[in-house]
This record gives C-alpha cells, sequence and structure tokens, in this order.
C-alpha cells in the first residue's frame, strides 16, 4: 500500500502519495499549480519554469519535485504569481500569438493562462520574430508561430519501435521544433489527433479538420484554467 | 549506402552515445554534415532523422551546409575586441569577399563568428581549420588569405611557435603559455608517477579521507567539496561509475586548463586515475572543447605513454583488479556543456542540455550510471595533495577555502596569463600583481560572475567572500559600461541552450532593452525594467547558465548605475525620441500614399 506523506501548501495542510510529484501532489489537495511543459504520464521537463514553487525557501519546480514529508510549499504568493505572469508574456512576445485566428483558441493552456494571470498586454515589446511553418507532412502541419518548446510531443510522440517523430533543432531562442516526414506520415488518424491533443497551444494541428468544435463552446471558452482543480473544493 | 560513413558509424560500434564522436569525424572528413549524411547515420543507427539533427545542430562546430575548404572561426568575447577584433573582422571580410556569417562565391573561405576560444590573454585569436593563430593583426589577416589562396593549409602558414610544450613537435602551436606566476600547488615540482605510488599503499576510502580533510573544492566555480562529492558516489549503487574530468572551459575569460593541458597533462591524468580509483571507476573521460583539438596529439601520446608504464589499462599501478583507461570525448563548441549534466548528456551523443535534479550525476550520470564530474583544476590539486597531504594543504588559503587558484587574468592589464595565487588575495592586490591600467571594473569570474567596481577592490578572492572560477577580465576606465555588458548579455542569449523559457528569451528582451539604453533612447524606468526583468532569471532557471545570464546586468547596475544614468534621456517617463515620420516611411511607399505636409 502506498504510504501517505504529510505537507502544506500555502499553510493548508495536505496528504499525498508518496513518489508524486508536487503537482499531481496539490492537485489531489485541491489546488491548482499551472503547467505548460508538464504532461501527466510522461517524464517531467521542467522547461517552461511556470510550475515554480518555493519549496522549504528555495525555488524549485513542482513537476520535477518529489513531494516529500514536511514540505513547506509556497504556490499562490505575490512572487510567484508575477514569475509566472512573466513566463506567459515572455512566451506571448517570443512567438507571434494571434488567438482569434487559432485552431487551438479556446483549448489553448497558453491562451489560457493569460487569461488567468490577467494579462492585457505583455509588459515586453513585441518582437515579431520570423517562424517557419512546415506543413510538408501529410497529416500535420507545424506552426512554428506558436510554438512555446515545451517538448510534450518530443517526449511522448514516438513510434511504435520508440523512434522519435519529433525534436527540437538549433538551440537558445533559435531553437524550434522539427518534425521527421517520413515517420509522421506513417502515423495513423489516432496517433496524429492524439499529437495535436498533446500540444498545449496551436502549434501542431491536424491537416483537413478543423474547427469541430465551435471557438466558445471549448474548453476553457467554459470554465477556466485551473478550475477543474479548485472548484470542488471552494464549493 | 555510402561506405564512408557507415564506416564511421561502425567505427563508434553502431552506438547512438557516440553521436558526438561520428558527427565530429565526418565533419572532419567532409567538412559538413548534409541532409544525406543525416539519413545513413539515422539508419545505421537505427533512430529517427530528427534525432540526428538535434543534436547536429546544438553544437556551433557542426553544420548542414559546407564552411568553405578554410573554415574561420573569429573569437568574438569581449577581450577580443578590446584588443582589436572589429579591424581583424573587417579585414578578413575584405580579404575574403565574404561577410561573417558565410561562405565565399569560390566556397574557400567561411568566416565564422565564436565564442570565447581559451585565448583571452592572446587576443585577437582566431581558429583555422582547427590551427589557432593568436594576436592577429590586419598584416597578418592579409598574409594569411594570400598564402591559403595559393594553397598552402592553415598548419603550413603556422610562423612562430609558443614556449613549452606549444613549440614540441606534437603541439607545434603559435600558442604561448603565459604561465606568470608558479604557485605552491598546481605548478610545483613533483616526480610524475610518485602520487600513483602512494595511490597503491592506500585504499579508496583512505584516499576520500585525504581529499575530505584537506577541504578541497571543486574549482570550476560552484565550489562543491571533491571528497564529499567522491563519497556520495561511493555510496551509489552499482558497480559500473565514470570519472569525467571537464576541459570545456567555456567560461569567457578563462584559459588556465589550456595551459595545464599543454605543460602537464601527466598531472591531470595521475589526477583522473586517483580520482577514478577512490570512486571505483570504470573509466574516466576527459572532456575536451574543441577548440583545444590542437592538443589532442599530445594529450593521446601522454596518454600512451601511461598505458606502456602500466599506470593505465590492467591492474593499474600495481593494484589487482583496478582496470582503468581514459579516453577523450570531444565538445563541439557549446558553452553550456561545462554545465556538468549537460557535459554528460553531450558524452552520451545528445544535446547538452542539463539536466533536472535530483538526481545528482553522482547517484545518476553518464549512462545512467553513478558518475562524478571534477574540473580539471581540481584533479590537479588532487595530486598534490596526495603526495603532500591535507595539513599541508590547509596550510594555504582561508579557513573555508583552502590551496590556492589559478587566475585567468586579461584585458587592459600588461601581463595577462596564468597566476596561480593562495585564495584570500585581494581584487586590488590582483590588479597590482597583473599590472592592470587604470582599472575602472574587474569582471570577476567572467560573465556568469560580478562586475565589480573600486568600491569592491578590497573584498577578497575566496568562497567566503567573492568566488570564482578564476577568469578575471580587468576593464579600464576607457571603456564603456553598458557596451561590456551588451557583449556579455549577447553571450549568454547565443549560448543558452533554449530550454527554460527566462534563459531562451527574456535575455533576448533584456538585450534589446539594453540596446535602447546605449542608442540614447532610454528613460529611467528602463534601468528599473532591467533590474527588476532581470531578477528573475536567477530565480526562474534550472542551471547556473540561466540563473547568472542577467549577473552582469544586475551587477553593473548596482555598482555603475550612473554610467546608465548618463545616457539616458533625463527628466522624461517615456522615450521621446521616436520618429513617426520615418517609422512610417516604408508602409507609406509600399502603398503609395504619404501623409499631407
Amino acid at each position: 500500500m502506498s504510504e501517505k506523506i504529510k505537507f502544506t501548501i500555502d499553510g493548508k495542510e495536505c496528504f499525498a502519495d508518496k513518489g508524486k510529484n508536487i503537482v499531481e501532489a496539490a492537485k489531489a489537495n485541491g489546488i491548482y499549480i499551472p503547467t505548460l511543459c508538464h504532461l501527466e504520464g510522461i517524464e517531467a521537463a521542467g522547461s517552461c519554469r511556470i510550475c515554480n514553487v518555493k519549496i522549504n525557501g528555495k525555488f524549485m519546480t513542482a513537476c520535477t519535485t518529489e513531494v516529500a514529508d514536511g514540505i513547506i510549499v509556497e504556490n499562490n504568493t505575490p512572487e510567484i504569481q508575477e514569475l509566472r505572469k512573466i513566463i506567459v508574456e515572455t512566451l506571448f512576445v517570443s512567438g507571434n500569438h494571434y488567438c482569434a485566428v487559432c485552431e487551438k483558441s479556446g483549448n489553448c493552456d497558453l491562451q489560457a493562462l493569460a487569461y488567468r494571470y490577467k494579462m492585457l498586454v505583455p509588459r515586453f515589446p513585441f518582437e515579431f520574430e520570423k517562424k517557419e511553418v512546415d506543413a510538408y507532412s501529410s497529416k500535420l502541419y507545424l506552426d512554428r508561430n506558436r510554438c512555446i518548446l515545451c517538448k510534450r510531443c518530443v517526449r511522448s510522440i514516438k513510434t511504435k519501435d520508440g523512434k522519435s517523430i519529433f525534436a527540437i533543432k538549433g538551440r537558445g531562442y533559435k531553437a524550434m521544433i522539427n518534425i521527421d516526414y517520413e515517420l509522421a506520415n506513417k502515423m495513423t488518424e489516432e496517433e496524429a489527433r492524439k499529437a495535436m491533443d498533446t500540444c498545449p497551444v496551436g502549434c501542431i494541428i491536424r491537416k483537413e479538420i478543423g474547427y469541430i468544435t465551435p471557438i466558445g463552446q471549448r474548453k476553457y471558452d467554459k470554465k477556466p484554467i485551473g478550475s477543474e482543480i479548485e472548484e470542488p473544493v471552494t464549493k | 549506402m555510402s561506405s564512408q560513413i557507415q564506416s564511421i558509424v561502425e567505427k563508434y560500434g553502431n552506438d547512438a552515445t557516440r553521436l558526438m564522436d561520428i558527427l565530429i569525424l565526418i565533419t572532419k572528413e567532409k567538412g559538413c554534415v548534409d541532409s544525406n549524411n543525416i539519413t545513413e547515420i539515422a539508419n545505421q543507427l537505427n533512430i529517427s532523422q530528427v534525432d540526428v539533427e538535434q543534436t547536429l545542430s546544438f553544437y556551433h562546430f557542426f553544420s548542414e551546409q559546407p564552411r568553405g575548404k578554410y573554415t574561420i572561426y573569429l573569437n568574438n568575447s569581449l577581450v577580443a575586441y578590446m584588443m582589436g577584433r572589429a579591424e581583424v573582422a573587417e579585414a578578413f571580410e575584405k580579404a575574403t569577399g565574404t561577410k561573417f556569417g558565410s561562405v565565399s562565391n569560390d566556397g574557400l573561405f567561411g568566416l565564422y563568428d565564436t565564442s570565447c576560444i581559451g585565448m583571452n590573454d592572446q587576443e585577437p585569436a582566431v581558429i583555422i581549420n582547427g590551427v589557432i593563430f593568436p594576436k592577429v593583426t590586419t598584416f597578418r589577416v592579409r598574409e594569411l588569405i594570400t598564402a591559403f589562396r595559393a594553397g598552402k593549409s592553415a598548419q603550413e602558414v603556422v610562423n612562430s611557435y609558443g614556449g613549452g610544450q606549444n613549440q614540441s613537435l606534437l603541439i607545434k602551436s603559435m600558442v604561448t603559455n603565459n604561465l606568470n606566476r608558479r604557485g605552491p600547488v598546481i605548478f610545483s615540482d613533483y616526480k610524475p608517477g610518485d602520487s600513483l605510488k602512494k595511490m597503491a599503499s592506500l585504499n579508496s576510502k583512505e584516499v576520500i579521507e585525504v581529499i575530505k580533510n584537506s577541504n578541497l573544492r571543486g574549482r570550476g566555480g560552484a565550489g562543491f567539496p571533491t571528497g564529499i562529492k567522491w563519497e556520495f558516489c561511493t555510496k551509489s549503487e552499482g558497480d559500473e561509475k565514470y570519472l569525467l574530468c571537464n576541459a570545456d572551459e567555456g567560461e569567457p575569460g578563462t584559459f588556465k586548463d589550456r595551459v595545464i593541458l599543454t605543460e602537464l597533462p601527466h598531472l591531470l591524468f595521475e589526477g583522473m586515475i586517483i580520482a577514478g580509483y577512490a570512486i571505483g571507476a570504470k573509466e574516466g573521460i576527459l572532456y575536451l572543447r574543441m577548440e583545444y583539438e590542437y592538443l589532442k596529439d599530445h594529450l593521446e601520446f601522454n596518454l600512451d605513454e601511461f598505458r606502456k608504464k602500466g599506470w593505465l589499462g590492467k591492474n593499474v599501478a600495481g593494484i589487482e583488479g583496478f582496470n582503468y583507461d581514459i579516453r577523450i570525448q570531444f565538445g563541439a563548441g557549446a558553452y553550456i556543456c561545462g554545465e556538468e549534466s549537460a557535459l554528460i548528456e553531450s558524452c552520451e551523443g545528445k544535446r547538452g542540455e542539463p539536466r533536472n535534479r535530483p538526481p545528482f550525476p553522482v547517484q545518476v550520470g553518464y549512462l545512467d550510471k553513478p558518475t562524478v564530474v571534477n574540473n580539471v583544476e581540481t584533479l590537479c590539486s588532487v595530486v598534490k595533495i596526495l603526495l603532500n597531504g591535507a595539513e599541508w594543504y590547509n596550510t594555504m588559503g582561508t579557513i573555508e577555502t583552502t590551496g590556492t587558484k589559478l587566475l585567468s587574468i586579461s584585458g587592459d592589464i600588461r601581463y595577462p596569463g596564468v597566476f596561480e595565487i593562495e585564495w584570500g588575495m585581494t581584487i586590488r592586490e590582483m590588479l597590482e600583481m597583473a599590472g592592470a591600467i587604470n582599472p575602472l571594473a574587474v569582471q570577476v569570474g567572467g560573465p556568469s560572475g560580478r562586475l565589480v567596481g573600486e568600491n569592491e577592490f578590497d573584498r577578497t578572492i575566496c568562497y567566503e567572500d567573492l568566488p570564482t572560477g578564476g577568469a578575471m577580465i580587468v576593464i579600464g576606465e576607457q571603456r564603456n559600461i553598458p557596451d561590456v555588458v551588451k557583449y556579455f548579455t549577447e553571450f549568454f542569449i547565443d549560448e543558452s541552450c533554449g530550454s527554460c523559457v527566462p534563459c531562451r528569451y527574456l535575455t533576448v528582451i533584456l538585450r534589446n532593452k539594453l540596446q535602447k539604453i546605449i542608442d540614447g533612447k532610454g528613460v529611467i524606468s528602463d534601468i528599473d525594467d532591467l533590474v527588476n526583468w532581470g531578477k528573475q532569471m536567477k530565480i526562474a532557471n534550472r542551471c547556473g547558465l540561466g540563473q547568472t545570464a542577467a549577473n552582469p546586468i544586475l551587477s553593473s547596475i548596482e555598482n555603475f548605475r550612473p554610467e546608465y544614468e548618463a545616457i539616458i534621456e533625463k527628466g522624461k517617463d517615456f522615450g521621446t525620441t521616436f520618429n513617426l515620420e520615418a517609422a512610417i516611411q516604408e508602409s507609406c511607399r509600399e502603398v503609395g500614399r504619404f501623409p499631407l505636409a
């Protein structure tokens, strides 16, 4: 049987199973810690940095840190909220995000987090970096204007024999998502759909099929991000 | 399938973790790794093409396109600029007929910028087809290009040899050591092999005990106690362990390891053997930056000598069952690979992206086995500590920082070079020692360190006060601080692995803001923005590079705020220099309509 661990988040006493990371442990206690690169069930990357919390006074990413007995987690403090908002705003200016014409609007985690952190306009100047759209593969196209380099696809979308379909190319601010055409063309309908759903933004888009659910009726159109975790407790 | 690529991949056992070696060898033989090569490598290794491309595209010295018969990498470190890089760069462009970042039409010359190549004491320096040309002048540029046009090889136009081993048959390099001060530890005289005899008389636990008692701390900059690191590794499960030596030396302004590798490779290898023995390692790997490839034959020769003496191989130094060898793993141009977990990733043929911690490398390291990563200087210190004892070592330095430190001092000084000092020297004494000329500031520990001014010159160099990996860049009073800070910030932009959001792009935002101020368009709130945004870097990023990338901005504003205030628009809340007419000109031209006068 799994062992229960006791810890606190923002002073609230919490319990979690041993081996859980702090994002999951918080969730089990009705506390939402935002994530972009993290996806339950795959190895944590800790690269978007938005799940930064303070653990015993030290900044650490909640997705990469296992819950431990007696730890004191700070999550909802002005300092941390400010950092998260800065990360969202940095992502907005480092790409070209036009929600109004994006197939993922309403299903986009970045857009939903911008609402959560009440971003009206990024504090940073837009740079309008030129990004290339890649539509060579038969089922998917990559709109790199929207990619936030979370590597969810890199980590989770593989062929049956374990080969990568997606990987990063280049480094630093020039890094971009890259797709293996040959392997991508062999994806099934279901796998292609999964790739699109894995993407937290509107970078990986299924070709030929679109806007099946009208804008206005999508996931975050109905309820803000995080509410599915926070609501049961507040009610 | 081209048999050339096939045989190269086979040479490394069709092993994807040796992808770095494969790409290095193909680059060497064909000048680049083109898309056909990528397909062949992927097929042969049974991995996808994007996995080959992700490694290939990460490293500065790899390319998918040819980079010219003569590939010219001109250092773009701050000190290179101080020493006249701009006119040298112009001379290269003029003589080759091509611009930086491109190859000449005839395919003869490729011109590229590159981050600090470890020659800050002899700038401007350039690497051409692996050969280092230090102290380059415009005259020399023309001479070199003329010789290349006449078909000479890079090695053929080497016209002097540096001192010491630089002039040996195995190096034959123009690089000079500039070893300006020998200290009592690293550069003291010793008899090669004695430490191994001493080692053979002790068990591994006793060796660790000596190092722990010496209070030796890692010399790469972080200062973690070496003996404790070793002990952690021995306590990790698994009988396969690795010792990696970090000779990536990428911090702009550092070049001490270059001198050790040139003059004392045997000292380093002895240190690697002792560390390997202490932790029970199966193999030692020297991770060497590509910029130092000119030392390869020299280092390999020394390793062979060790093997002949029975100091590497089976039953090392006569110790039954201690089977241990050392191999050299080259990097390919990535500062971040000096971070220990990124270094491990690179050794495994991957992108040099730092790992999340925990687990620490001593638990899960190279090939997921417990691994110790130590700096070159650390391992050299180990040899002398074992020979002379922990007590001897503790008599030097300060209370918390024992022993000596190699400083790489460059910039506006009369005697650039390597100085071995006891920890505890003040910055002021250091400046006097190196013959500083009207110093305005010192960048302590390279760009990731701290920019200190006169108000901090009495601070002491040690972990209790002003820690450093040893790079000291002296900035004279004729220099402009915001410009200096911009160079450093651009370095971090170029060298970010791109994994963490703030390091990948907040650095770009900070640089642009800095440029705005330098262009005279800043206002007081722009300085505050730099501080407030810069602070986020420290808390938000995973590794030391990202956490320290805003240090030059933050410490310079702390110590030299008037230098920024002097160039902003005074008394204004917002910039007033925006020229609307100029900004809309292009659009006006496009649509063919202009505002009424």
